[in-house]
């Protein structure tokens, strides 16, 4: 096949909502923005682990430590699945977690937010992982194999994520005058930050055309937003609790709430690495992969030793 | 292409393609790969990477440098042998409405 006709098949596949898997031609852009999104992805779950491991060890109760704790375990087992499926593109797992720690490559800056209070734990749970599963169930039926799979993994984990989150914002809301202060107090500091997840606005995002029809991306960043603003306004409700936006509204017209302006320099100084905890994020997951080298050193060693005996048993 | 990955990565631990069986019965299915240091480490890896749920009864992991795989730009001479050989299949024959469970 000449390189159109591998154009023409990749091209038809995508049409047809067909997937592409790891030894189908691909084009070299779609490989790399893969690489760079799914990576991205990868290392927003490993660094996401660190806000919220802050508070293992002074959960309330033993039901609510393990919880999280099986939590944050969830969000590790998101990270392999996605360097996996990484990796199926061709980049190695050391290459990928050297982009992490030289800096090179970017995770979900939500997570360079301090978590200050348990309330946080909650404000986490609800809001950072309600947008995440938004952002995420549309992406089951991306157009890369592995990553589609990965994401169906990923997404049937989450639910119970959202769920002990919101669970703890409600016994807060429903709890002292002290509680429920500490809640709206979380989700005030973490309302603005989590509708920047989505990205920046449509008009600014150059990429996302190429990326829709790709099928990598499947909602732009508006349109997730305000499926998420609409949503989670109703369930502040239930909680009792302020959304911290006197611009919100309910526009009959769109069939939508309005919302207040998003502050997009905030957002562009945290991606530069100039929010409160960038430095600590990165120096602390630079930390554990170097305290742990020894580690990995001495299983491999000891895997060497172990198999050497045996063919030296199996050679005798 | 693996080969080339070990020399430029000396510390990497080696990649695992992961099976796992879901419930007696049922066959092992490919659920993802992981790394580790050996076989043994590669199956409690998976356990903890692919089974937090009680998603598998069973784990089969194999080195990923020894899967062999078909070349998807062969496929339409891989599978051409099967193309015309509709008598294969059990509607190909005509039988008379008399005849039940066949
Ligand atoms: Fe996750
Ligand atoms: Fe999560």
């Amino acid at each position: 096949m000449t390189v159109h006709s591998f154009q023409e098949h990749f091209d038809s596949l995508i049409d047809r909502e067909l997937t592409i898997e790891p030894r189908d031609w691909m084009p070299d852009d779609y490989r790399k923005t893969l690489i760079r999104q799914i990576s991205q992805h990868a290392h927003s779950e490993i660094v996401g682990m660190l806000p919220e491991g802050n508070w293992i060890t002074r959960a309330p109760s033993l039901r609510r430590k393990a919880v999280l704790l099986a939590k944050v375990q969830d969000e590790a087992g998101h990270g392999l699945y996605l360097y996996s499926a990484a990796e199926t593109l061709g980049v190695t797992r050391d290459e990928l977690y050297d982009q992490l720690h030289t800096g090179k490559a970017k995770y979900s800056s939500i997570f360079n937010y301090p978590t200050l209070t348990w309330a946080d734990m909650g404000a986490i749970g609800w809001l950072v992982d309600g947008a995440a599963i938004m952002n995420q169930v549309p992406l089951c039926r991306t157009s890369y194999g592995p990553y589609a799979r990965a994401m169906v993994r990923v997404c049937k984990e989450e639910s119970f994520h959202q769920r002990q989150g919101f669970e703890i914002m409600l016994t807060l809301s429903k709890g002292t005058e002290i509680q429920k202060k500490l809640a709206q107090d979380a989700f005030n500091r973490w309302w603005w930050p989590s509708l920047m997840m989505f990205g920046p606005p449509d008009a600014e995002s150059p990429h996302t055309e190429q990326s829709v029809r790709w099928r990598i991306k499947r909602l732009t960043n508006d349109e997730l937003r305000q499926k998420f603003v609409d949503v989670t306004v109703e369930q502040a409700k239930v909680l009792g609790l302020e959304v911290p936006d006197k611009d919100l509204k309910w526009n009959e017209e769109r069939g939508h709430f309005d919302f207040g302006a998003i502050n997009w320099d905030e957002f562009w100084n945290v991606v530069k690495g100039n929010g409160p905890c960038n430095k600590q994020r990165l120096e602390t997951r630079k930390k554990a992969w170097e305290d742990g080298k020894w580690v990995r050193d001495a299983a491999m060693a000891h895997a060497e030793k172990r198999k050497a005996k045996k063919d030296a048993v199996k050679a005798a | 292409m693996t080969q080339e990955i070990n020399k430029t990565n000396k510390s990497e631990w080696p990649l695992w393609e992961v099976f796992i069986r879901s419930k007696v019965g049922l066959d092992h299915k490919h659920a993802g790969s992981l790394h580790a240091a050996d076989a043994e480490m590669a199956i409690e890896n998976a356990r903890d990477v692919y089974t937090r749920r009680m998603e598998g009864v069973s784990i089969w992991v194999v080195e990923s440098k020894f899967i062999h795989a078909s070349d998807p730009g062969e496929s339409e001479s891989l599978y051409d042998p099967a193309n015309d050989k509709i008598y294969r299949h059990p509607t190909f024959y005509n039988l008379p409405d008399e005849v039940k469970y066949m």
